[in-house]
């Protein structure tokens, strides 16, 4: 059995599920429609064929997520990624912390944010804005949240305007989402060995 | 429906002549399409072993947990005041000794989530399909809570 990868990496894993997923020989029309496989997109990860077996759910989130993660405006993308990652940190979830990690790295063209990140987790030394920004979202995503005023202040002390803290909350909570379906339905495992 | 009768916006207190009502709407499809999730994750056609009351009592539990409890009072409404959780997502001769500490454990210790813990519902007979359906209700109440606690942050700071 492949090895289960515990600790946090920017190398993005792969993904085992602990269910069986959905096959595609046997999908419903439903299923199709929602995997939105046409006879020349065949191609369907493990883990959205795994969410196939709840279709509804699985049709209304994908929009849904790419709405927060990439729509115009408001906070920039690469401190979304930043949002996603502490609740990934937060949550454990080692495969989505490794795509959003290489996100933040490939957008900031930079991997000193991440680096840090990795090697000193929580206690990471990180600039006055990345630092307030991941602070918000990691108390946000704890359970119970335990984001307070005082993290909102932190936000507007570093410049950050209504609309870049709305994306925020909304990046970081989606990841409460992600990371309960990753983290819950599966495990990482080494990139270079078969699923 | 206006977005600020959405039920997330509606339990953290946004008004639409906030300032902060002007930044949520320029994400009004953000909050439209929040509302499609609740119901596709809350009162699905295809609902398996978890008919539309016990998930509203799934996430009564899951928001109450996280102190959210504008949004548990929401989720409540719905429940009937006979219902008893325990006994109604009961497993022939496995009570509530693998649902609800799965429940509880995803929702709120989840960084602790372990094979075992998918095996366990497995081995009582819970369907794959079921699971997935339980985590995305899970999921998608543990985004919903951290949306409204977070708003209603931003709303009593600007």
């Amino acid at each position: 059995m492949s090895k289960v990868l515990h600790k946090f990496t920017r190398k993005v894993p792969k993904w085992r599920p602990r269910v069986e997923p959905v096959k595609l020989d046997d999908a419903t029309p439903a299923q199709l429609d929602a995997l939105k496989v046409t006879p020349s997109n065949t191609k369907v990860s493990e883990y959205v064929l795994t969410l196939a077996h709840d279709v509804e759910s699985l049709k209304v989130r994908s929009p849904l997520f790419n709405a927060i993660m990439y729509d115009k405006g408001g906070m920039s993308r690469t401190e979304r990624e930043l949002g996603a990652l502490a609740a990934s940190m937060v949550n454990r979830c080692v495969y989505c912390a490794a795509v959003h990690a290489d996100r933040h790295a490939k957008l900031s063209k930079s991997t000193e944010v991440t680096d840090k990140l990795l090697a000193r987790g929580f206690h990471a030394e990180l600039s006055p804005r990345d630092a307030a920004i991941f602070e918000f979202a990691r108390k946000l995503s704890e359970s119970p949240p335990q984001a307070n005023a005082d993290d909102v202040a932190a936000l507007q002390k570093v410049g950050l305007r209504d609309d870049e803290i709305l994306d925020l909350i909304l990046s970081s909570s989606l990841f409460g989402w992600a990371n309960r379906l990753m983290h819950v339905l599966g495990d990482p495992i080494q990139p270079d060995e078969d699923v | 429906m206006s977005i600020f009768e959405t039920s997330t916006l509606g339990v953290s207190g946004v008004s639409a002549e906030s300032s902060l009502g002007e930044a949520v709407s320029t994400r009004s499809n953000v909050f439209e399409m929040t509302q499609l999730a609740e119901s596709a994750v809350l009162r699905p056609l295809e609902y398996g072993m978890f008919p539309h009351e016990v998930r509203a009592a799934l996430a009564y539990r899951i928001a109450i947990s996280a102190g959210e409890t504008r949004l548990a009072e929401y989720y409540a409404a719905s429940v009937g005041n006979e219902f008893n959780l325990s006994d109604s997502i009961m497993i022939e001769g496995e009570p509530e000794s693998t649902l609800i500490p799965f429940i509880d454990k995803a929702a709120n210790d989840t960084k602790n989530i372990v094979a075992e813990d998918i095996s366990k519902l497995q081995a009582v007979g819970v369907s794959d399909a079921d699971i997935v359906r339980l985590c995305e209700l899970i999921a998608f109440v543990a985004y919903q809570v951290r949306v409204a606690a977070g708003l209603r942050l931003m709303n009593g700071a600007i």
